[in-house]
């Protein structure tokens, strides 16, 4: 509790997360009807992997159906055309902008997996939802499995804004869009930007992501780009292309000063418009 | 589950097991970074589990430049065998009805490891003591009945306090009497899963309220200290011999201060 200015006592926020012991005081109180709808949610949010064209489900998780040798997740980002679809994940959950999760259009894709038409080891998963966190650990089960290979490399490219970005200058005078990495023990080649410092932190799909392969020793990078522009834009985008130069990644684009072109026409105009309302 | 960092897991047979409980004003987890990093324990393992939110950040020990650069996931083991201790960091709040799931894998890894005993580090709201407890010191401590047997004359000749037990619903005024450690988190839950398996367990927590819960670790960890003697008292409070941690306390939902170099101030203060 807190005493504000006014002298009202108002409960104040704990640090340490929701207050357990109405958790618990509703797990005692829970009747077979609440819990009935908590299952049914649970399983209205399970991730599930299937093939579009066929429109079945994949009975196995996605690696263990294809081997794999380099994996890139790319969070909010566009992907290139060179691939060939293999999979998507569907799921849904309260961020999630349309309801209907049957029909699946391109523009609507939830995490949609590729592999290279050239190199069918090569894997990219690109998710422009949220994937909350409860269905992260189900979504690393559904697409690594419970018995992950260390001879694959992985990948993660992701977004965040600046003001997220903790450091004792001041914003207005940071490079902004500039990439930041957090790399696995395992991951031995350096990035192509510095490492993210202390004490700046990750979380969502990325941090389960990196920590699932930090746990199982799998080599992965993690690329942050912080920006002011949520947005696609072209700055952003632009901010990501030293990662194409890295060990990992040269072999699989080629001609990169023509990727600038590329992108441009790539580039679509978000349909759903940010504001404040939305 | 318990994912070691190297090949084989360690024996952990013998071993006290130290854990903060995410309870009001992160204290327990600011006192478990104090004992690492001062401890100088390494990293052992993993608690890999779907209950805590998942969070990644570069070491927060970090000595050199060299250490600065491993990576740091949400539970991690860090072990100190010439003390026979053993230590659990959770940096991240639990998933909505995960919390009861990862008290019991937690105890079955306890049991399974062979551990001899578990100290729980924890914190309550300050603003629930009643009269009597305002007028006394703000450390508390509770015994399961295994851990009483073995170490209750030790406690005793400290003369601590043991928790009070409260009426369970506050506004009634003829409800029973029962434990209740409002603030705590999960250390109700781990008291009561210890108890009814037979697990050796101490909590010891402060009553404390949000805000700048740094003094609170350190006396937590002082508190500590006056059973187990693991930290010299001189090494807690010389400037030069202590390794204290540069807290991660600007961690996301954790305190927010402003720049690391006002905490290693503040906390330099505090050991004088």
């Amino acid at each position: 509790m807190a005493a504000t200015f006014f002298g009202e006592v108002v409960k104040a926020p704990c640090r340490a997360g929701t207050e357990d012991e109405e958790e618990e005081e509703e797990g005692r109180r829970e009747t077979p009807e609440d819990r009935e709808v908590r299952l049914q949610l649970a399983r209205k949010r399970e991730v599930r992997l299937l093939r579009r064209q066929t429109k079945t489900s994949l009975e196995v998780s996605l690696l263990e159906k294809y081997p794999c040798s380099k994996f890139i997740i790319a969070i909010g980002n566009n992907a290139v055309g060179v691939w060939e679809e293999v999979g998507c994940a569907k799921l849904w959950n309260e961020w999630c902008r349309t309801t209907d999760t049957t029909h699946l259009s391109s523009t609507e894709a939830f995490c949609v997996f590729y592999h290279l038409k050239s190199n069918p080891s090569v894997f990219l998963c690109q998710c422009s939802c949220y994937v909350a966190e409860d269905q992260q650990y189900q979504w690393l089960e559904k697409v690594f499995g419970s018995c992950p290979r260390k001879n694959m490399q992985i990948t993660i490219l992701t977004c965040r804004h600046v003001t997220d970005y903790k450091t004792s200058e001041s914003t207005g005078s940071l490079p902004s869009p500039f990439l930041r990495a957090l790399k696995t023990q395992n991951f031995k080649d350096s990035a192509c930007c510095p490492l993210l410092e202390q004490p700046n932190i990750v979380h969502d799909l990325p941090a389960a992501v990196l920590s699932y392969c930090q746990v199982w020793k799998i080599p992965a990078i993690l690329y942050l780009c912080y920006t002011d522009v949520m947005k696609l834009d072209l700055i952003t985008v632009e901010a990501f292309k030293p990662i194409l130069s890295t060990r990992s990644l040269k072999g699989l684009v080629k001609n990169i000063p023509q990727s600038t072109e590329i992108l441009k026409k790539l580039m679509t105009t978000n349909e759903i418009q940010s504001n404040i309302y939305t | 589950m318990f994912v070691p960092c190297g090949e084989s897991a360690p024996d952990l047979a013998g071993f006290t097991l130290l854990m903060p409980a995410v309870s009001v004003g992160n204290v327990g987890q600011l006192a478990m970074d104090l004992i690492i990093s001062t401890l100088n324990m390494s990293k052992i393992g993993y608690f890999y589990t779907d209950c805590l939110v998942p969070m990644v950040g570069n070491n927060p020990y970090a000595t050199t430049e060299g250490n600065s650069t491993e990576l740091s996931i949400n539970a991690e083991v860090y072990s100190l065998p010439s003390r026979k201790l053993v230590a659990l960091q959770l940096r991240s709040i639990f998933i909505k009805y995960k919390s009861k799931p990862f008290c019991e894998k937690l105890l079955s890894w306890v049991k399974s490891s062979g551990c001899a005993r578990v100290i729980v580090l924890s914190s309550s709201h300050s603003y629930q003591r009643n009269d009597l407890q305002l007028r006394s010191t703000p450390f508390r401590y509770l015994l399961t009945p295994s851990m009483q047997k073995s170490v209750q004359n030790k406690i005793k000749s400290l003369n601590w306090e043991e928790m009070e037990k409260s009426r369970c619903i506050p506004e009634i005024d003829d409800s029973e009497f029962c434990i209740r450690i409002p603030g705590g988190g999960i250390t109700k839950t781990l008291y009561d899963e210890s108890c009814s398996k037979e697990i050796q367990m101490a909590v010891l927590l402060k009553f404390v309220s949000e805000g700048d819960n740094i003094p609170d670790a350190l006396g937590l960890v002082e508190y500590l200290n006056e059973w187990l003697q693991i930290l010299k008292p001189l090494l807690l409070h010389s400037k030069t011999n202590s390794r204290v941690s540069r807290q991660p306390t600007e961690w996301e939902k954790f305190a927010n201060y402003a720049s690391d170099k006002g905490i290693i101030s503040r906390i330099y203060k505090e050991l004088k």
